[in-house]
């Protein structure tokens, strides 16, 4: 077998091997599973007091538009933040399923908290598309603005639904 | 109150996992280039060596393929959103040690050398593939049996049993084979050696990570601050001392410096993990130096070991385990940057345990740096998925025994590839998946297979919640 056969042959071998090497990684690189984590620091994107009190004036009148019962409404929240707790950050796009919230190891997002029972509360859609916030007898409590939930209650976008130390929102 | 029931649909996912992909047809397609990689070895080195392309090639390639594309179908049925990375990896690992070991088998020198030594001269790479297949086989048979890995957790002292007898087996009067050195053979008639020491790093794992699981916080909290560190209580040392003193015990009378260490550091690991406290990791380094210094004061064997890796070329004509680390070191430094080519080195010249403890010696002459950078950088891939696993699994035993064996793995790699090198005195163990040698092909194999499970149970979607009872009584109430 000549030199130059081999040559070409020893350094196509090396270049396959890092070929590999190279494709595994990318692989790795959007194979990120798990909790999906936004900037922590970008605060601005946190609404303003201002901007979160009149999304909560809003939902009535998205209430009255929403009779009509399509699934992807305008207006309609399109993720859940978590904005205060050990979690900030994380994010979960609504997309129709029930999010369970607790300290269970199978809550869609569990809450590394002492206030929060195993099976805290759930935040599903209703049939009209309207996301609703349950508590699921916690001991605690779910706070839905200041008030204490005791009925599966809509939620307004934006407004802050508190667990333990950890306070979530529905956003667009 | 008749229209407003609410009808949430059960479907609940993971965070960010939108559709949670079970990637598994990435994984086939990098399976197919962890296929191909070393069948073009095998024709290179066929190559370069007879000048024409192996008779074997086909069947080969073949063999390889109907392996990984057992092992993926498997995965595809009973791990469906296992990690696509693992598989791709080992194949590739055991594949081109595969023909590296083919590759020395048609050395005239080592075939000389076995015939001189055992009168008779039987190729190394059809055994080492048989062992390859059976590997495949327990990996399948791991992924259909282990449904959940915590069901292990209920093994955890039935485990530190299983191993102490795995671990001391070799030195049973009759059973052990003391060969080369080192009692950590046994002889099973008519089936040959077996090395239980490579079983028992997995069995011991699952006790060190139910046992810490259970301890862990009585290890962690109750402690005193001393010069930044946080002390262990004396009663709290009990267990480090124990697994310090078998540790021990292996290397005194099996000879054998790699498992010791293996244990060891994996214990230590975990125990770091477990406890998030570094002072253990002081301690354990504090232990296994004093331990080893100590034990090469007395025993021969390792003495003989540190004075090679202390100066290989001063004793290089009087020392058998000398001549071998001057070997492998000349091998590594006629490799260079690019290596010579496969199959036209001279790694042959290492003789004895060429295909075994040194056959990174002969990818580093064969490969070069670079090719030694890309082997170690897919054994760190492995390590990096398993400790990705470790992370993304959501219970407490999942997670340590994740980390137990990518541990296990890494210490493996770094005490081989470090022995070989000259970087730390060789301890004669099997690099995983590129050495022959059935034991450790088989149980890296295992290895494979549980962090496959665990990554499959930590990434799949969680299963829908059991219907509630009282679903009637919530009602959405409207005002």
């Amino acid at each position: 077998m000549s030199e130059l056969t081999l040559t070409v042959m020893r350094l196509g071998f090396l270049a396959v091997l890092w070929l590999f090497v190279i494709v595994a990684v990318q692989v790795i690189r959007s194979d990120l599973f798990g909790t999906r984590v936004t900037q922590r620091g970008s605060r601005r994107e946190n609404p303003s007091p201002r901007q979160a009190a009149r999304q909560q004036a809003a939902p009535p009148q998205q209430r009255g538009q929403q009779s009509g019962g399509g699934r992807q409404r305008r207006g309609a929240p399109t993720k859940l933040v978590v904005s205060e707790g050990s979690l900030t950050g994380t994010t979960v796009a609504l997309q129709g399923q029930t999010i369970t919230l607790g300290r269970a190891h199978d809550s869609t997002i569990v809450l590394d908290d002492d206030y929060a029972s195993s099976r805290h509360a759930r935040i599903y859609p209703d049939r009209d598309g309207q996301w609703i916030v349950e508590d699921l007898g916690s001991t605690n409590g779910t706070y839905l603005d200041r008030n204490r939930l005791t009925t599966p209650t809509p939620i307004p976008l934006g407004a802050p639904i508190r667990i333990g130390k950890t306070v979530i929102e529905l956003r667009k | 109150m008749s229209s407003t029931t609410n009808a949430p649909t059960h479907h609940t996912s993971t965070i960010g996992a939108i559709g949670a992909p079970s990637r598994r047809n990435t994984e086939l397609a990098l399976l197919a280039f962890a296929v191909v990689i070393p069948v073009f070895a095998y024709a290179n080195v066929g190559l370069a060596i007879n000048d024409q392309v192996p008779a074997g090639l086909l069947g080969y390639g073949i063999g390889l393929g109907l392996l990984a594309g057992v092992g993926h179908l498997v995965v595809r049925k009973f791990a469906a959103y296992a990690d696509p990375l693992l598989l791709p990896l080992a194949t590739l690992l055991n594949g081109l040690g595969l023909v590296a070991i083919w590759r020395l088998d048609q050395s005239e020198r080592l075939q000389q050398l076995a015939i001189d030594r055992f009168d008779v001269f039987s190729p190394s790479a059809p055994k080492q593939l048989l062992f390859s297949a059976l590997g495949l086989a327990l990996f399948v048979a791991v992924l259909i049996f282990l449904k959940d890995h915590r069901v292990l957790q209920r093994y955890t002292y039935i485990s530190m049993a299983a191993a102490l007898v795995l671990l001391l087996l070799p030195l049973v009067p009759g059973l052990g084979d003391n060969s080369f050195g080192a009692k950590i053979w046994i002889r099973i008639p008519g089936a040959g050696t077996i090395q239980p020491g490579e079983f028992a790093k997995i069995v011991i794992a699952i006790f060190f990570s139910g046992y810490l699981m259970v301890k862990r916080d009585a290890l962690a909290l109750a402690s005193r601050r001393f010069m930044g560190l946080y002390l262990p209580r004396g009663r709290d040392l009990g267990p480090i001392i124990t697994i310090w003193l078998v540790s021990l015990l292996i290397l005194i009378f099996e000879n054998d410096l790699g498992s010791s260490l293996l244990f060891f550091g994996m214990f230590v690991i975990m125990l770091y993990v477990a406890t998030e406290r570094t002072s253990w990791i002081v301690i354990g380094l504090l232990m296994s130096s004093a331990g080893a210094v100590g034990v090469a004061s007395f025993a021969s064997h390792v003495q003989a070991r540190v004075d090679a890796w202390l100066d290989p070329f001063g004793c290089y004509a009087d020392s058998g385990a000398c001549e071998q680390i001057g070997q492998s070191i000349m091998s590594f430094g006629s490799g260079g940057v690019m290596g010579t080519g496969l199959g036209q080195g001279h790694s042959d010249l290492i003789g004895f345990a060429a295909n075994s403890d040194f056959i990174f010696s002969t990818f580093g002459e064969e490969l070069g740096l670079a090719g030694v950078m890309a082997m170690l950088l897919l054994y760190g891939l492995i390590i990096e998925r398993g400790i990705r696993t470790s992370l993304a699994a959501r219970d407490p035993f999942g997670k340590l025994f994740a980390v137990g064996l990518s541990g296990a793995f890494a210490l493996q790699v770094f005490v081989v590839a470090g022995g070989v090198m000259g970087l730390i005195p060789l301890t004669g163990m099997t690099m995983p998946f590129l050495a022959a040698g059935g034991s450790s092909v088989i149980a890296n194999w295992a290895l494979i297979a549980i962090l496959l499970r665990i990554s499959d149970t930590a990434r799949r979607p969680a299963p829908a919640p059991a219907a509630n009872p009282d679903a009637e009584m919530t009602q959405v109430v409207r005002p």
